[in-house]
């Protein structure tokens, strides 16, 4: 199975793994500033956690990286392609950069197969055929190979994620950004998609995962990088920032996430 | 104390005095109502046989063609609005609204002569009253169907518009192929109720000249009015064939409703 995935570079490997390099950017909503002055690179192939209290900004970061929010300042570079630059060519860049929903956002109308080529035929301008392929590849890599003409609100909300990360792999990107990717799953379903996209870092993909799982966050991740009030507090290796942080308002947030019935206790 | 009235008991009363006063008012319309000229000029069955086959031929014929081609124009024109008043660009927004405003605001038998007289009389032109119909319904239902759509269009929920952005479509892509058609199944009961008015409203080209190929139901039934001597029989013969048309689809658009109710999103 593994050496079919590294050896099939084109259509399921991620082998032409992209890197993101931000500087200095900014985003505001009226006077409300979420995100001030962010720098953070992600080498190709490096597997990069966002960690943080609600309202600091992690999922808007990711989000400014594909442009579903427009930056105020500062620069992103994606890849070979300058974000911030106003006559990027944005749905060519978005090709390159797969994107993971907290709401999995399927496409109800079409079934699991169909979510997976839809794109690939229309902007890929790939053969029906040749789409079909990639994508039962891709639903076979997220162990949904079986439910490939199911409809999303036939599937539980583990199997919706896990063909949504299919549909974004379909695109062969070098990069996927991971909104909070479990974060509306029911709790047994959670681990089936923790562990495609621990498979996915494997292989190499450059991942930025927004997410609140910090045991995965600590297995997978290369680096992780706390986040609050709209700046980077903190970021190191993952088991240094995870274990032992060297910032207060990361120790108290861990101590919050990491043995949340404790604190009510002594609140 | 003991002369007082559950919920239940009050609720049973009430019912039996709704029901007492129906009857009532029935009873009293009936011994008031003239039958001996009803029958002869309202209910007088005997005299419609010439009406056959040819209204189904013509007028029932005609009236499912007429509300087609307002519907298919309608529809058309219906989306582009809808589009405009969702864009981005003010003066689209403001064109779509005024159209919609205008022609729903102004009576569909104006627009019918308009472009019945007034059209013909302002270029010199001459045109089949097919034409004149696909026009004048389907403009006015443009405006109602715009509505329609602009709501559903908005009922979808963004993140399948970021869904498809995200994988490098277009918007216009993302429009074509994810979002309208998600929009057209959460519109289609409305929608559905749109083609009952049109179906009623393809009526009103009863103010132009027709000859006897281009009458609809309702011409139909004034011409058997004035040529078979049953009264106003031909009328409700006519308006027995708008039901045949208009329950199916009022059924139809109830099962769509249950239908998305079941299958939410």
């Amino acid at each position: 199975m593994n050496d079919v995935v590294t050896n099939s570079r084109n259509h399921t490997g991620s082998l032409n793994a992209a890197g993101v390099s931000i500087q200095n950017l900014r985003k505001s909503y009226g006077a409300n500033e979420v995100l001030k002055g962010i720098s953070l690179d992600v080498a190709p192939g490096e597997v990069v956690c966002l960690i943080g209290p609600s309202g600091s900004g992690k999922s808007t970061l990711l989000r400014c990286v594909n442009l579903l929010e427009q930056p105020n300042e500062g620069t992103i570079h994606v890849g070979g392609f300058d974000a911030t630059d106003p006559d990027v060519d944005i749905d060519r860049m978005r090709r390159k950069v797969g994107m993971v929903f907290q709401q999995f956002n399927l496409f109800p109308h079409l079934n699991a197969l169909r979510n997976c080529t839809v794109a690939q035929t229309k902007v890929l301008k790939r053969s029906q055929s040749e789409a079909d392929k990639v994508a039962h590849a891709n639903l076979e890599r997220v162990g949904l190979g079986h439910l490939a003409d199911r409809y999303p609100d036939q599937l539980s909300g583990g199997q919706q994620q896990r063909v949504a990360i299919a549909r974004a792999l379909s695109m062969d990107p070098e990069l996927m950004l991971f909104d909070e990717p479990t974060s509306a799953l029911d709790p047994e379903t959670v681990g089936d998609v923790l562990s495609v996209m621990r498979n996915l870092a494997k292989e190499g993909m450059t991942m930025l995962v927004v997410t609140h799982e910090m045991g995965f966050a600590r297995e997978v991740a290369d680096r992780v990088v706390f986040m609050d009030g709209g700046v980077v507090v903190e970021e190191g290796g993952a088991e240094q920032v995870i274990s032992s942080p060297n910032q207060d308002r990361t120790k108290e947030f861990l101590k919050r996430v990491l043995d949340p019935t404790h604190i009510d206790i002594t609140e | 104390m003991a002369m007082t009235m559950t919920a239940r008991q009050r609720a049973r009363v009430s019912l039996y005095v709704q029901a007492g006063i129906f009857v009532v008012a029935m009873a009293a319309l009936i011994l008031a109502t003239d039958w001996k000229t009803i029958g002869n000029s309202v209910f007088n069955f005997g005299k419609i046989g010439p009406m056959f086959p040819d209204i189904f031929v013509a007028g029932l014929r005609n009236t499912l063609i007429y509300t087609f081609l307002g519907f298919i124009v309608g529809l058309s024109g219906g989306l582009l609005l809808a589009l405009m008043k969702l864009s981005s660009f003010p003066l689209y927004r403001w064109i779509a609204t005024g159209y919609i405003e205008f022609f729903r605001g102004i009576p569909a038998l104006l627009v019918f002569i308009a472009f019945g007289y007034g059209v013909p009389l302002a270029f010199g032109v001459s045109w089949d009253v097919t034409a004149v119909v696909m026009v004048s319904l389907g403009m006015v239902a443009a405006a109602y169907i715009a509505e329609t759509l602009r709501a559903g269009l908005q009922a979808v929920p963004r993140g399948q518009m970021e869904a498809a952005r995200s994988l490098g479509m277009p918007q216009w892509q993302a429009m074509v192929t994810i979002v309208i058609p998600q929009a057209f199944r959460i519109v289609l009961p409305p929608l559905t109720n749109e083609v009952i008015l049109l179906t009623k409203d393809s009526s009103l080209i009863y103010v132009l000249g027709l000859t006897a190929s281009q009458y609809e139901l309702t011409k139909f039934g004034r011409d058997g009015i004035s040529s078979l001597g049953a009264g106003l029989t031909p009328l409700l013969v006519a308006g027995a064939f708008y039901l045949v048309i208009t329950i199916p689809l009022s059924l139809l658009a109830r099962k769509f409703e249950s239908r998305s109710a079941r299958t939410k999103r």
